[in-house]
């Protein structure tokens, strides 16, 4: 029904998005047009759409100009140097900024065509809808199951038999179950950094996102462990939408089918990763992924 | 050596040995005070031994050795608990060990425990009923006795049978059975005896009414006034503390108001605590109290029901007084609580409220324990304000019975740290019920030990509850 009022709203806009003023180049080096539809490279129906966004902490801008899509059903990586942004979009993606005192933003952020800063949208919607797994494993100090009931809990479910089916699908979505079903009422912090890391993934799972933002998600954990994740990537991509941070240029090639480099708060190229890392268009992203800098 | 200064100054190890011995100070300090207490405390309890001391102007004295010191002149003394307060007016003596000649132990001397005038320290001599002796000679006397105290215990109104004693020079006195609490013979008591008289000692002193003063008997409406009075306050304080503490660590702006704010609430911990008494009095007692009898008392006024001093004044001043202590240590607890909790459960939807709810105050419960122990731990040893907001030398009826409202809150109450002061310092004889005040106080401190192991414990179950136990 929403979606619906979407794709009505979405038919209407006319207005195509303002071109980028950073430079957003991709694959074609086609300038004149950069919404990704047109792109040979990077295809797909636009899940996300960032939209001339700047972001301020207080007095410092984090964020210029940043014009993107980010394609339905498939994985994207931002990278770039540390203090770069990457995270501020991420967390601008579900509204998480807003925690912190005197942030503010100009440009829009849409899903699905909506306005995710709309004044009229529900925020808590809007976060359930756009999961986030962050950097630091943060389980809750709950039991297993409690941690992955939490958000099914939160919208009012009380069912104790739907809750135990949500918790096996999510944790089986996170490809965890196996490991944990027989202590689902152990404390959640007895597991190992990794398994904490996708109870971290079921417990976004377990309310049905479309988006899944990940910020970092590896950078605590062995490389096993960053294995298992990034296979789960995959096909966690088939039913929703993944934004991945990284540091780890390796990762990104290997997870991810968009890449986008920012430098400095802006959005230096965004293309499909085979192309991005093979044949960057920009200077800096060559400089970056080739080790030259940052 | 100015090289060799310079370097063991940077090292440090002044400053380790300063630390090391300032603690080993204090502890040893307060090693020794327990010590002292739980000696003197525990000592109460033991039947000692009966000595029947010849002195040499022919005299006897009977009585238990209490201590012994050299004296003004260099001459050894001792010092005898001789009881008999009725005859001697004085409970302890001090005799010059020079003076005495000789030092018996003889079985037959007994210890009557009476419900006035203290101990006495004798020789049974007959049993009499209305003027008709019905016992005669120690022996007999000795084997009729327990039944008859029994029989007494029953109908106090009536003393029918009366026990005539004598000291130990043969002065006699009769008592009256129904003031008769038991009959001892330490002397004949082999140490298993005198292990369940110990035992029986301690009972009693937990459960029973005080006597005479408060220097005799129990102390058990004390242990329950302090106990209930501390429970009230808990109750009252840990909301009020959580709340101003979520308030000012989650909600309030951060800015020189809230941290005004804060300070003086750090102070408020500070101020002495007969000014809360003070406060306790105008505020609760004859504001608040007297509008609640104007309002719902009237028929029984001028006599106040809520208007004066009780349990429920006293408990919510001491809840003022330690609320500061809560509060410090709650925001403690949040502050520690990480951000990625938070941000977790706002990133699935919570809003602010669900995610202190739910996820931030559990978190942060064993620290906000510690608070409400710290708290528990003043409040029992708080004794200016309760006097001004409700406790009395002598309640026997608790706050909790059987007539309705089964609670009763505006009774006043008695408690442990009052009864310490009111027995050794206001009671008519010091001396004799200095054992008492010993004892007073030792239960006091294992209330509030007994008070802080449960709060420990509870908050190690929560600790291990929601931090990670491996498996």
């Amino acid at each position: 029904m929403l979606d619906q009022q979407y794709e009505v709203k979405s038919s209407v806009r006319t207005i195509p998005p303002p071109p980028a003023v950073s430079s957003l180049e991709i694959e074609s080096m086609d300038y004149s047009d950069s919404t990704l539809q047109s792109q040979p490279g990077v295809s797909g129906k636009p899940k996300l759409r960032v939209e001339g966004f700047n972001f301020y902490y207080g007095p410092v801008q984090a964020l210029f100009k940043v014009d993107m899509e980010i394609p339905e059903h498939q994985v994207t990586a931002f990278i770039g140097p540390s203090g770069c942004g990457k995270s501020t979009l991420l967390r601008c993606m579900n509204r998480l900024n807003d925690l912190i005192e005197g942030a503010r933003h100009e440009g829009n952020i849409l899903i699905d065509n909506m306005d995710i800063f709309n004044p009229l949208i529900d925020i808590t919607d809007l976060r359930k809808r756009v999961g986030m797994v962050f950097q630091k494993s943060n389980p809750f100090p709950k039991s297993i199951h409690e941690n992955v009931a939490y958000g099914p809990r939160l919208q009012g479910l009380k069912n104790r038999t739907v809750l135990e089916e949500i918790v096996e699908r999510s944790l089986r979505g996170a490809g965890l179950w196996e490991e944990v079903k027989d202590r689902l009422n152990k404390s959640a912090l007895g597991l190992s950094g990794g398994q904490q890391q996708r109870l971290c993934i079921a417990r976004a799972l377990a309310v049905k996102p479309d988006v899944l933002l990940m910020d970092e998600p590896c950078s605590a954990l062995d490389p096993i462990a960053t294995g298992i994740i990034e296979e789960l990537l995959f096909s966690l991509k088939k039913e929703l939408t993944v934004v991945i941070v990284t540091h780890n240029m390796q990762q990104a090639a290997r997870v991810s089918d968009c890449t986008a480099f920012m430098y400095l708060g802006r959005l230096i190229e965004f293309g499909r990763t085979k192309q991005l890392f093979t044949n960057p268009s920009n200077k800096q992203t060559e400089d970056y992924i080739t080790g030259r800098f940052g | 050596m100015k090289q060799w200064i310079r370097q063991f100054m940077a090292s440090g190890e002044l400053f380790i040995w300063g630390c090391g011995a300032g603690l080993s100070l204090s502890l040893l300090m307060i090693g020794g005070l327990l010590a002292l207490i739980l000696m003197n405390g525990f000592g109460y309890f033991w039947p000692a031994d009966l000595v029947e001391l010849t002195l040499k102007d022919g005299k006897h004295v009977i009585g238990q050795l209490a201590g012994e010191e050299i004296g003004p002149k260099g001459i050894p003394r001792i010092r005898v608990k001789i009881g008999n307060r009725d005859l001697y007016g004085l409970d302890y003596r001090w005799i010059n060990t020079d003076q005495i000649t000789e030092r018996v132990q003889p079985s037959d001397l007994v210890m009557v425990e009476r419900r006035e005038w203290g101990n006495f320290y004798g020789r049974l001599l007959t049993i009499t009923k209305e003027d008709q002796p019905i016992a005669e000679g120690a022996e007999a006397v000795w084997q009729a006795l327990p039944t008859l105290i029994r029989q007494a215990e029953g109908n106090e109104a009536e003393s029918l049978y009366t026990v005539l004693v004598a000291d130990a020079n043969g002065r006699e006195k009769s008592i009256g059975l129904s003031q008769v609490v038991r009959v001892l013979r330490p002397n004949d008591l082999s140490m298993w005896a005198k292990l369940w008289v110990y035992a029986g000692n301690v009972w009693m002193v937990l459960t029973t009414e005080p006597r005479e003063a408060n220097t005799e008997g129990g102390i058990f409406p004390a242990i329950f006034g302090t106990v209930m009075m501390v429970m009230i306050m808990s109750l009252i304080v840990t909301p009020f503390g959580v709340i101003g503490a979520l308030y000012l660590r989650e909600y309030a702006r951060q800015g020189v108001i809230v941290r005004t704010v804060r300070i003086a609430v750090n102070n408020l911990a500070g101020v002495p605590s007969i000014v809360f008494g003070v406060f306790g009095l105008g505020f609760f007692v004859y504001g608040v109290g007297g509008t609640i009898d104007a309002l719902f008392f009237s028929d029984r006024l001028p006599t106040p029901t809520f208007g004066t001093g009780g349990i429920l004044w006293a408990s919510l001043t001491l809840a003022l007084l330690t609320v500061p202590v809560v509060i410090v240590a709650t925001e403690e607890g949040l502050a520690a609580v990480p951000r990625e909790y938070r941000e977790g459960s706002i990133g699935l939807g919570a809003t602010k409220w669900e995610t202190i709810w739910k996820v931030v105050l559990p978190t942060a419960l064993p620290g906000i324990l510690t608070g409400l122990i710290l708290a528990m731990a003043r409040a029992a040893g708080e004794v200016a304000p309760l006097m001004l907001t409700g406790v009395v030398k002598l309640a026997p009826a608790l706050p909790i019975d059987w007539t309705w409202p089964f609670l009763h809150l505006d009774r006043k109450f008695m408690h442990l740290g009052f009864h310490i002061y009111d027995v050794g310092f206001q009671s008519p004889n010091v001396e004799a019920a200095k054992p008492m005040v010993y004892v007073t106080t030792l239960v006091l401190i294992l209330v509030v030990v007994a008070l802080n192991l449960t709060g420990i414990v509870l908050r190690n179950r929560m600790r291990r509850k929601y931090a990670g136990s491996a498996v």
